[in-house]
């Protein structure tokens, strides 16, 4: 591993850089970036989109990224699947460098992405078509997923039949039918109304905790960072850069009421913070 | 007041997806004949519909027998249209460098006028078949390019990385997620195509041939038999009409799951 002194070109203000943690283990599993950034290459010349980043996060854990639109989240998620490759740096998961789609990811997007003429059970096994991995042998584990989230009886269905949130438990199905170790999540309920988006997030916690995934979620909303996250990384505006990474202490499991605790509102103030020092949200 | 129940037969009857057209056509019709009635015009000018009818019925046979060659020319210049226009709209939707030399190279093509350049299919060709199917297929052609390209080009980047980050190879990718995608873009494109191919089947048969529809058309010009040509024109409608028809079965089989086709009620939790 790399020694937690970071590199000094890395042009990070001072009065963003408030690492309250920093638990970056020396054990190979899990995910780690080192001096990783990215820069798109336009007609109008580059356009950085990353700084580089150094940041770890531990096998199982809860890893939320909140920032304002267009800071680089996104990309972050493609670099961490393999479908892009970083301008610089490197990142390793569980040991092994990502260069090109590695499989060990199961990934939600905003929209359930759902293909519409796929039912419900054979969407889910889309990841399962496309590894080559034996049908037989997953169409049980599948059927048990959607029990988990609660879509027993829908399996013939197709997706337009399904209410938004319905469809966006199928994909998150999807995503973890093929047993990766790393769910990567952008926006997974931005979609979704306030009501069902609460639902969600609690039962995400509930599924993240009987599976034991490892998984990064990227969000707008600093609430449902807070609720879900055992640490959150706070992100500046583009070129994305580290702002601060903080701990959440507060216990498993957690209920919705735990957003009335004076140590939540007390991280969800603090987290505001970084966006009124640097301009709104968005 | 009318009374429910038998209304309820009739106006099912009524409103059957066929009837409708069929209405209209005959109002169309008697339309036709009140205004040769009132307006006196001659016969030369435009032919009555009982003329029309009774050339219909007398020349059945033949007319039929002309059908043949058309329709041949038609189909097979379709399917070509079909076999050559998905695959090159593959290939302008899969690479920048190939749209950029392609495609307004394709447009340009397609703004000469066929019929212009018809004659010299015959001299190529010969007066058979050939032609015909190669005038039936340029323009067949261009409407399957644009839709298909359409359809390749508007598939969700996200659902193409989420294939991919699955490990899924490129051709994996593009039958599991790109080419299904394509489908009802690919089929509103073939539906134009096939009526287009009607018209080009014909200009073929009209610069030179000695058979089909077309060649019918031409010789009763000739001989001012309108009657006879118009005869032809409803042959030539209706082989359109089951033609686009067709392609629109087979459409609702390959893609029962389309937005028009849906009939379902939506779950919500």
């Amino acid at each position: 591993m790399k020694s937690s002194a970071r590199p000094s070109d890395v042009v990070q203000p001072a009065a963003h850089l408030r690492l309250v943690s920093d638990r970056a283990g020396s054990d190979t599993s899990g995910i780690t970036l080192s001096g990783v950034s990215k820069t798109y290459r336009s007609r109008d010349g580059d356009v950085p989109s990353l700084r580089p980043l150094d940041f770890h996060i531990n096998e199982g854990e809860f890893f939320v990224v909140v920032g304002p639109s267009g800071c680089g989240k996104s990309t972050l998620l493609k670099l961490i699947s393999g479908l892009l490759p970083p301008s610089s740096g490197e990142i390793l998961v569980d040991g092994e460098m990502v260069t090109k789609p590695h499989g060990n990811v199961g990934i939600v997007f905003q929209n359930a992405l759902l293909l519409p003429w796929r039912n419900i059970l054979s969407n889910v096994m889309l990841p399962i078509d496309m590894q080559r991995l034996p049908r037989a042998k997953y169409l049980e584990r599948a059927r048990q997923l959607l029990k988990l989230v609660g879509l027993e009886g829908f399996e013939k269905k197709l997706p337009w039949q399904l209410s938004g949130g319905m469809q966006q438990r199928a994909s998150i199905c999807r995503a973890l039918v093929h047993d990766p170790g790393i769910m990567l999540m952008d926006e997974p309920f931005g979609a979704l109304d306030a009501l069902t988006r609460e639902r969600m997030n609690v039962e995400l916690m509930r599924i993240q905790r009987e599976t034991g995934k490892t998984v990064l979620l990227i969000t707008h909303s600093i609430p449902e960072a807070v609720f879900l996250a055992d640490r959150v990384l706070v992100m500046t505006e583009r070129p994305g850069a580290i702002a601060a990474i903080y701990d959440v202490p507060l216990p498993r499991p957690r209920s919705l009421d735990v957003m009335a605790d004076p140590v939540f509102t007390e991280l969800v103030q603090r987290i505001r913070k970084h966006f009124f020092s640097q301009g709104s949200l968005d | 007041m009318a009374e429910a129940r038998p209304q309820s037969a009739l106006s099912k009857m009524l409103n059957a997806a066929w009837v409708r057209p069929f209405l209209f056509l005959v109002f169309v019709v008697i339309a036709w004949d009140l205004a040769i009635r009132l307006f006196r015009i001659p016969a030369y000018q435009i032919p009555a519909p009982a003329d029309v009818v009774a050339v219909l019925r007398t020349d059945w046979p033949e007319l039929l027998r002309q059908c043949w060659p058309t329709t041949y020319a038609t189909v097979c210049g379709f399917l070509l249209s079909a076999l050559f226009g998905i695959p090159v709209a593959m290939l302008i939707a899969g690479s920048k460098t190939v749209e950029s030399y392609v495609y307004p190279l394709l447009v340009f093509s397609q703004s000469v006028p066929k019929i212009a350049i018809a004659p010299l299919f015959v001299v190529w060709f010969g007066f058979g078949i050939i032609p015909k199917v190669i005038s039936a297929f340029l323009l067949g052609f261009f409407p399957v390019v644009v839709s298909a390209v359409q359809g390749f080009k508007s598939v969700d980047p996200d659902m193409v990385d989420l294939a991919r980050a699955m490990q899924g190879s490129r051709f994996q990718v593009f039958r599991a997620v790109n080419l299904p995608h394509a489908l009802p873009a690919i089929f509103s494109g073939l539906k134009v195509s096939v009526t287009l191919a009607v018209v080009g089947a014909v200009v073929g048969e009209f610069v030179g041939s000695n058979s089909g529809i077309g060649y019918v058309m031409q010789r009763s010009i000739g001989t001012f038999d309108l009657p006879t040509m118009f005869a032809a024109l409803v042959i030539l409608a209706l082989l359109g009409v089951v033609l686009f028809w067709i392609v629109d079965r087979i459409e609702r089989l390959v893609i029962p799951w389309h937005v028009s086709q849906r009939e379902d009620i939506v779950f919500a939790s």
